[in-house]
């Protein structure tokens, strides 16, 4: 390795978004740990605050900033690092460090890139040469041109025939990609490419061949390994990170195995890789044939998934191979005896399936295809595909019981369901083989291999044998080698739950602990990376002694992600540090805590009532944490009490009396602790009741959600019935309450650790926008800046009374409303929140280290300042909506952000600039549409508009707002509206881009029409506008670029801020 | 399918039950395991299982059937050999429906056609642990009431039982190799044969002197190599004349005995597809496809001989070269099927060696 690098700077990814999540959370963690190791000096650019990457123990400096060139560039300018690694933020760390190469930025700083060379990188980027590459050494590649513009590809679509298959250069996640049946469907979708992207590539049509990847390793003395090779369960058409994936893949002969993994060893060579990379080939399901799609010349979504499915630290490895080291130099950290330049054995098989959260967007169009949408993904582990299978599905927290017994609808029927996909495909097809269709059909239908085809057929035929035979031991056993849940054969045999475990005990059908260790039993292995299977007969290893078990947070979704990531790792790290025997229960590959040198022990295994208590009942742990991994861990909590497992911290029968809102608005009214009218429901007719007596608008939300799932506002009669519907769907075992909707009241939040019903340390933080936004998709601001502080000292006495009332030992979150100097509570988690990773960055206290001591019986006492801060923290929502077409871009009680990042600063306007820019907001140049609302919204951005006049900008207006502004002195130019056909209107100004920001206040609560405004923002986010949908964020985003320019912006890294 | 309880017994007296398919019959024998994803049609034709009964480490087995027994210049394609070789094979799943465009039956099927039992529903990574902790063991596996006993297939010469019996010619080009099959796998003379090589296939025990050759061939086999001494007495006389010789596998360890190197069985084998063997004195390390159960001793070399290729995980000898003299052999199979085809370049070295 080089001595000369001493500093190095990494790239991360920045907030999640679809396309580019938890993985790289994963990925530059492990890099951080490889380069640490080599006592090299780490500078990390990530304003992701929820990371693990970005915590104190791991990179030397991080800066909390948007990773985009002009940062970069001067965070190298500052720092000036020896080298820089691009391979591990993604997409986005690629195309900056593309761009800082391209303008000279890492020569004129003598910045060495480590790893993949840039002009390796522009090759596998750039379509056209990427193509020319792979000619040379006579690899087939789909027939394709890259283009430039819409007319060429019409021209070379026209030569090819239709259908043909479009895609974006420099592009994540395949955005911009997709299927054009004719000429018509092309030219709007190289429109809308065209708006982000300088090329596409159109290209033959491989529609239902195979869909294998490989990940590769290469060092620079030439020694190149496949790691895993995977198989998608759906076929060419839908993007693998849309699809059901399968490791290793299951019906490649020998053959044709061997053969695609010289192609990729020789492409991958040719290309000049240093480090890892992936390789997605389309196959002939007929031939040997083959194209390869395309090269990932960095860590991906695939490559973490890689890493978990074997135990091979990719990212790890990736990140030494970049300082020079060759592979044989370095060992398995699984064996510890063995060397890394191998290719794992595993005697096993994975299957990971994306997570969709489609239903939550009004308009959403659910259809998958080859671009992605999904928001998170689960892999289950077993040794047969159809256990894997069943446990992977009831991993998705979708409430499906697992292949069978889901009683879904499809609305067009299975067939239409297996030709146009959605997220339902899997069961559409199991219904279908129940139903009698011909596995031949189903698989003309579909062109899922009939491999996987027969495993669901026989899904369904021991479903049958369930219903028709006796549960003895054979059945019993069988059902479970086949993945089936306790709770799913107590549905099909009308029995409890319970029964079906105890029936299971015995006959001591009972699963067995097996350990991943990359060789197949072939060495000893000191692996602590497990999962439970009973498609076996011997545990691998012993229970372990004194541990404590953390659930983590399962599946990342609208709601829940990274941050919860955050809190799992930090709790297993302090009880670590408290000397117990960590045991980390998640199932997320895209995590740090499925990393297996986070804990004593890693199950990686479904997080529901019965694998939990599978493995406390083996384990026998001192306690189980379920107050870190969001929601699906703590509501876990009564169940596993009434089973008698010990829960660490606040206790179960008060966690429910927060989470049941019945319970918690009626202990708030015996704490005369003000709250929002509310009423629970038993019949619709006492709703509208209620709801007319409190005055519409309400706010209907059943127990147990997150992320708002079927929260609605009801502005109306009408719209109240069809929530209840929705609502009850969800969540049938719980009530559902509603409750008075306010408007125009501010909204606080109280995070905090708690110990024997006395508060031990919080933070307050304020919201930028108005309560009625889901706190997910919220403007953080701590410490508040426009909160009196008579307010916040009425905030924490109600605090201190909730949490004696609940007896509350571990974290706590607590949401408020303020308005005419009334407080009202109206939410209460007795379990880390979201924000959790922010407050303690920002304080610099970690929350979760003091809650995990708290829950152990630590005293926490101690003062802690959170309040008076000589700067501040700001967190902004990521969002996704342009991979999610036809959404309505508009925030709601509904949680909508996929992601979020946050910045540090020394004033609102500095911290809010550097928070939005890092989510990839840009200031605007020149010209600026405004749409507002209602009489209220337009009188209450006057000044805002004003402001917008004085710096300059050309403002466009639409009737009504245009009409008010030329009434109170603001010159604007009239955009008609799209129905009046006059030119401008706005759809057409923001298509061909002479518009750079876009305001649109939408007005009322009323989300069913599709109206003006709504195809105003819906082009705006299509064609990659920065837009403001609210108010309030609106006028401070105004008065921060009229006070602040780029340059204004502090490059201090976050032990710069104390 | 016969989907009886079946048992499999260990000579330790261990037993794991499971379900029969195949042929229901009892056998014998010794008992390993191979931690390969793919390639079983190509592994249970490898003659280099003989006597053996194979554990498969991999849970899903059967998923693409097995296809058409097709000849091709005296060769089955797709095929290592003319026959199943192993006695026996245990899995974890076997995956009854296949589903591949070139697969002509399944593997029940196929099993049974040349009468060979196995079992399913094994904790087949237990029994790997097991044979990983105190070794390979024999073995049996007892269905149909039929008691039988355990078979040491070590003791016998299997080379003999899997060796041809008659001169083989695979006629090509103008260079000559003479190719003593000690249970050769057909993957090497296809090898031979893109390369436009003449192989003259012998028996193990035929007397080369007769013969006029440009190189010698020692083929992959199964069992002790020490067993096959009239092979090693016409190898030492070959090595005399100088003239080129390569050897794979057993062919590596014939050619260390004949140099007057020494051989020593491992305690489990070396049966995988992912072996890592690096190019002594360079960082060049290949991933080889490997099955042998015995092994060159790496501190008795022959004389004039020095490592060539080094086991990166266990550091036992992957292969030996002389120092000045055309002899050369590895352990591990350059001929991959199954497995990585990574160091398919060493026939070319070979024929380079020969054309000299």
């Amino acid at each position: 390795m080089s001595k000369k690098i001493k500093k190095v700077i990494i790239l991360g990814s920045g907030a999640l978004k679809i396309g580019q999540a938890g993985e790289f959370d994963y990925s530059g963690s492990q890099a951080i740990k490889a380069l640490k190791e080599e006592k090299i000096k780490v500078v990390l650019v990530n304003p992701n605050i929820a990371t693990i990457q970005t915590s104190e123990h791991l990179a030397d400096k991080i800066y909390f900033l948007p990773v985009n060139y002009h940062f970069v560039s001067e965070v190298i300018k500052k720092e000036k690092p020896q080298g820089i690694m691009l391979a591990f933020g993604g997409q986005t760390a690629l195309n900056c460090g593309l761009e800082l190469a391209r303008n000279g930025v890492l020569k004129k700083y003598r910045v060495n890139v480590l790893g993949t060379p840039i002009q390796t990188i522009e090759d596998t980027e750039d379509r056209a040469l990427f193509i020319k590459k792979l000619n040379q050494i006579s690899i087939k590649t789909a027939k394709s041109k890259a283009v430039n513009n819409t007319n060429a590809a019409l021209k070379f679509a026209q030569k090819l025939g239709y259908p043909v298959m479009m895609r974006a250069a420099f592009a994540l996640g395949g955005k911009h990609s997709g299927i054009a049946k004719n000429a018509k469907e092309l030219d709007e979708m190289c429109n809308q490419a065209f708006a982000e992207v300088p090329q596409v590539l159109v290209e033959e049509c491989l529609l239902k061949w195979k869909e294998i990847e490989y990940e590769v390793v290469r060092d620079r003395f030439d020694n190149c390994i496949t790691v895993c090779n995977m198989e998608n369960f759906d076929p060419m058409g839908i993007h693998t990170g849309e699809s059901i994936v399968v490791a290793p893949s299951q019906t490649l002969t020998n053959h044709e195995y061997h053969k695609l993994r010289k192609i990729s060893i020789d492409v991958i060579r040719h290309l000049g890789i240093v480090g890892e990379c992936n390789i997605q080939y389309a196959f002939d399901p007929k031939s040997e044939d083959y194209r390869v799609i395309e090269v990932n010349a960095r860590l991906s979504r695939s490559s973490a998934l890689a890493s978990k499915a074997t135990g091979y630290p990719l990212a790890f490895i990736a990140a030494k191979l970049g300082l020079g080291y060759g592979l044989t130099e370095i060992k398995n950290s699984i064996t510890k005896a063995t060397t890394a330049c191998f290719e794992p054995a595993l005697d096993y098989l994975v299957v990971k399936i994306p997570r969709w959260d489609l239903k939550k967007f009004q308009g959403a169009y659910r259809v998958l295809g080859s671009e992605m949408k999904s928001v998170g993904e689960v892999m289950a582990i077993g040794r047969k595909f159809e256990e894997a299978l069943q446990k992977a599905i009831r991993m998705l927290d979708i409430g499906m019981y697992g292949v069978v017994q889901n009683n879904l609808k499809f609305a067009n029927g299975v067939i239409d369901e297996m030709e146009n996909p959605t997220e339902q495909r899997v069961f559409a097809v199991a219904e279908g083989i129940k139903k009698g269709i011909p596995i031949s059909k189903i698989y003309n239908k579909t062109g899922i291999d009939k491999w996987f085809l027969y495993k669901l057929q026989n899904i369904t035929e021991i479903e049958k044998k369930l219903y028709k035979n006796d549960l003895t031991k054979d059945l019993l056993l069988e059902a479970k080698q086949a993945g089936f849940s306790d709770r799913q054969i107590a549905k099909i045999k009308k029995v409890e739950t319970p029964e079906i475990r105890q029936l299971r005990k015995v006959n001591k059908v009972l699963p067995v602990v097996k350990q991943i260790d990359t060789l197949a039993a072939e060495y000893p292995a000191k692996t602590n990376y497990l999962y439970m299977t009973y498609n076996g007969t011997e545990h691998d290893l012993k229970p372990s002694k004194n541990s404590i078990v953390t659930l983590g947070s399962g599946v990342y979704r609208i709601g829940s992600s990274v941050e919860f990531d955050w809190c799992a790792v930090n709790a297993t790290l302090a009880a670590n540090k408290l000397g117990y025997k960590t045991i980390m229960i998640n199932y997320n590959p895209e995590t740090v805590s499925t990393d297996y040198d986070i804990c004593d022990r890693l199950y990686f295994e479904e997080i529901s009532f019965e694998r939990v208590l599978d493995i406390y009942e083996f384990e026998k742990p001192k306690g189980v944490n379920v107050s870190v991994g969001g929601q699906i861990a703590n509501n876990l909590a009564m169940e596993l009490h009434g089973a008698k497992v010990k829960i660490l911290g606040t206790s179960p029968l008060d966690i429910d009396r927060a989470e049941n809102r019945h319970k918690f608005s009626a202990l708030l009214d015996k704490l005369k602790v003000d709250q929002p009218a509310w009423k629970e429901l038993t019949s619709i007719e006492e709703a509208i009741k209620f709801a007319e007596k409190v005055n519409y608008p309400v706010l209907v939300r059943p127990s147990y959600v997150l992320s708002g799932a079927a929260m609605n506002i009801a502005p109306n009669e009408k719209s109240l019935v069809t929530c209840l519907k929705q609502a009850t769907l969800v969540s049938p075992e719980h009530p559902v309450v509603i409750s008075k909707f306010i408007q125009g009241a501010r909204e606080i939040e109280i995070d905090g650790v708690a110990q024997k019903g006395e508060l031990k340390i919080y933070a307050i933080s304020e919201h930028v926008e108005n309560a009625g936004i889901h706190s997910g998709d919220a403007t953080m601001v701590l410490p508040p800046q426009k909160t009196y502080l008579e307010t916040v000292r009425r905030c924490k006495k109600i605090t201190r009374q909730i949490i004696s009332a609940l007896n509350i030992t571990g974290p706590f979150n607590i949401q408020f409303l303020a308005i005419n100097n009334e407080i009202k509570v109206i939410e209460c988690n007795l379990r880390a929140s979201r924000s959790f990773p922010f407050v303690s960055k920002v304080t610099k206290y970690n929350f979760i280290e003091l809650a995990t001591k708290a829950m152990l019986g630590i005293d926490i006492h101690g003062s802690y300042n959170t309040v008076d801060l000589d700067y501040m923290g700001v967190k902004v929502p990521q969002f996704s909506y342009s991979r999610i077409k036809g959404a309505d871009p508009v925030l709601y009680v509904e949680m909508g952000s996929t992601g979020e990042v946050a910045a540090f600063g020394d004033d609102l306007q500095e911290t809010l600039l550097k928070a939005m820019l890092g989510t990839g907001f840009r200031y605007p140049k020149e010209n600026v549409l405004i749409s507002l609302g209602g009489e209220d919204n337009k009188a209450d951005f006057l000044e805002a508009s004003n402001k917008l006049k004085n710096m300059g900008f050309n403002i466009y207006a639409t009737v009504n707002t245009s009409k008010f502004l030329e009434e109170n002195g603001i010159e604007n130019k009239l955009v008609y509206k799209i129905k009046d056909k006059i030119a401008p209107n706005g759809l057409d100004l923001i298509k061909e881009g002479k518009v750079d920001f876009v305001i649109n206040i939408p007005d009322g609560l009323n989300r069913e029409v599709v109206s003006n405004g709504y195809m105003l923002r819906r082009q705006a986010i299509d064609y990659n506008i920065p837009l403001i949908t609210n108010l309030r964020l609106a006028k401070l985003f105004v008065d921060s670029i009229f006070k602040k320019e780029l340059k204004d912006l502090k490059i201090k890294s976050w032990d710069e801020y104390n | 399918m016969n989907n009886q309880k079946t048992k499999l017994i260990l000579e330790d007296g261990t037993e794991f039950e499971g379900f029969g398919f195949g042929t229901k019959k009892s056998i014998a024998g010794e008992i390993v395991f191979n931690t390969g994803m793919v390639g079983y049609p190509e592994s249970f034709t490898d003659p280099s299982y003989a006597g053996q009964i194979l554990v498969l480490t991999y849970p899903l087995i059967g998923n693409y059937g097995v296809p058409q027994e097709i000849k091709k210049n005296k060769m089955f394609t797709n095929f290592e050999s003319e026959k199943i070789q192993i006695q026996g094979l245990i899995v974890s799943e076997y995956s009854k429906k296949h589903s591949h465009w070139n697969a002509k039956s399944s593997l029940d099927q196929w099993l049974k056609r040349y009468k060979i039992p196995a079992i399913e529903g094994i904790d087949t990574r237990a029994l790997t642990m097991k044979l990983r902790s105190k070794g390979v063991m024999l073995g049996k596996i007892e269905q149909a009431d039929k008691v039988i006993d355990f078979y040491d297939p070590n003791k016998e010469i299997l080379a003999d039982k899997v060796s041809c019996k008659r001169i083989i010619n695979y006629k090509a080009g103008r260079t000559k190799i003479v190719m003593i099959d000690v249970g050769v796998k057909n993957n090497i003379i296809r090898s031979f044969q893109k390369r436009n090589i003449t192989v003259i296939r012998v028996p193990w025990n035929y007397d080369l002197t007769k013969l006029k050759y440009h190189g010698l061939f020692i083929s992959n086999g199964p069992g002790d190599p020490k067993t096959c001494e009239v092979t090693i007495n016409n190898i030492k006389k070959s090595l005399a004349k100088n003239i080129p010789t390569f050897g794979i596998c057993f062919g590596n360890q014939l050619l260390a005995l004949a140099a007057g190197g020494d051989t020593y069985k491992l305690k489990f084998g070396h049966r995988s597809q992912n072996q890592p063997c690096v190019e002594v004195g360079t960082n060049r390390c290949y991933i080889t496809s490997q099955n042998h159960g015995y092994a060159v001793n790496a501190k008795k070399l022959p004389p004039g001989f020095k490592e060539w290729f080094v086991n990166a995980n266990d550091k036992t000898n992957e292969g030996i070269k002389h120092i000045r003299k055309p002899f050369m052999s590895v352990q591990f199979h350059p001929e991959a099927t199954p497995g990585p085809v990574d160091t398919d370049y060493l026939f070319d070295k070979f024929v380079k060696m020969i054309k000299r």
